[in-house]
């Protein structure tokens, strides 16, 4: 089983064990993005997180999405600069791109 | 995600059928996509994305569809149930491998020294012909014992298996090869065989040759710069 998958089985897990959880998936990168489309991060409405949709830098925005997805129940697909002016200030201009999308496990 | 589509997914991944999730962007309608489900537009993409097992976004005439696609685990099927071997499963265990460990020497091929995999106790030939490798299997040999590897590596050679390794030394190679040129194999054969197995890193430690023989193995799977070797000879 592949790290993407096992983040889906932790996901279908949590969901059957009563938790409110949402699904974060790469959905398509430019450039040097640094994990690749498929890449997963899951989130429960209690705080838990699994997987990653990046390199650190974008999932605390993901998790946000996760939770007014978890509180609608609408799915968003985010849309992501890696390089901002912070990664900029301390020279970690990746210059890739990512889209991600964010749905519930009803 | 429903919870049939959910269910659909786990099903169809518990029995090792491959499967693609389309997911209507930015909507979030989804299907279940089987291998071979039709010629519709989004059926084919689906189908394409299983070949190069590769998710991505596809724009077709109806939208935009992100496929997710899920193939069954690459295999890893390691003949001889040696030190080296409990070095090498939870490694390939790590990088998602399904893992099957072959060897008739029943004190060897034990659940305690190999818990959490498969173990086979047949002859690496039975076991092959039962295993059937196809382009998603890897094999490798550790045995050091011609009665082991010869047969092991023969059936590997008349399989579509993508990655074939054998341990030992380039001496213990040259005269490896030479003896699986008696049974009929030749030297397109050989040059599918990395012998010594693993890529070059000073390797010592079973840990060590271990890490050496995964690391190839994802560097075949990338098509890595790094996996490209040149011709190993027979001894004469």
């Amino acid at each position: 089983m592949t790290e993407a998958d096992d983040i889906l089985t932790v996901a279908a897990g949590w969901r059957a064990a009563g938790e409110q959880v949402a699904l974060a998936t790469v959905t398509e990168t430019w450039g040097s993005s640094p994990r690749p489309a498929g890449s997963q991060m899951a989130v429960t409405a209690s705080g838990k997180m699994a997987g990653s949709v990046s390199g650190g830098c974008i999932e605390g925005a993901v998790a946000d999405a996760a939770r007014q997805t978890m509180a609608s129940g609408v799915p968003q697909l985010l849309d992501f600069g890696v390089t901002n002016e912070r990664a900029w200030e301390v020279g970690l201009a990746c210059g890739g791109k990512v889209k991600v999308f964010v749905e519930t496990l009803a | 995600m429903t919870p049939e589509v959910l269910a659909g997914l786990a099903e169809a991944r518990a029995a090792k059928r491959p499967v693609v999730l389309a997911t209507r962007l930015p909507g979030g309608e989804q299907r279940l996509l089987t291998s071979g489900a039709g010629d519709s537009e989004l059926a084919v993409a689906a189908q394409r994305a299983l070949d190069r097992d590769e998710s991505g976004t596809v724009r077709l005439a109806d939208g935009e569809w992100f496929l997710r696609a899920y193939n069954p685990p690459l295999r890893l099927v390691i003949v001889g149930a040696v030190h080296i071997a409990q070095a090498l499963v939870p490694m390939a265990a790590q990088i998602g491998l399904s893992v099957i460990v072959v060897d008739p020497r029943r004190s060897f091929a034990t659940d305690e020294r190999f818990p959490d995999v498969t173990v086979m106790t047949e002859w690496p030939d039975e076991a092959l012909d039962a295993l059937v490798p196809d382009a998603r299997t890897g094999v490798v040999t550790l045995t050091h014992d011609p009665k082991l590897d010869d047969p092991a590596l023969d059936r590997a050679l008349k399989s579509a298996a993508f990655y074939i390794g054998a341990l030992g030394s380039r001496k213990t190679h040259a005269a490896r090869l030479a003896r699986l040129r008696e049974l009929g194999h030749g030297d397109a054969d050989f040059a599918r065989i990395r012998g010594p197995v693993g890529l070059a890193l000073g390797a010592v430690t079973a840990p060590e040759i271990a890490l050496s023989i995964i690391a190839e193995f994802v560097a075949v799977r990338r098509n890595a710069a790094l996996a490209i070797r040149g011709p190993a000879k027979a001894a004469a």
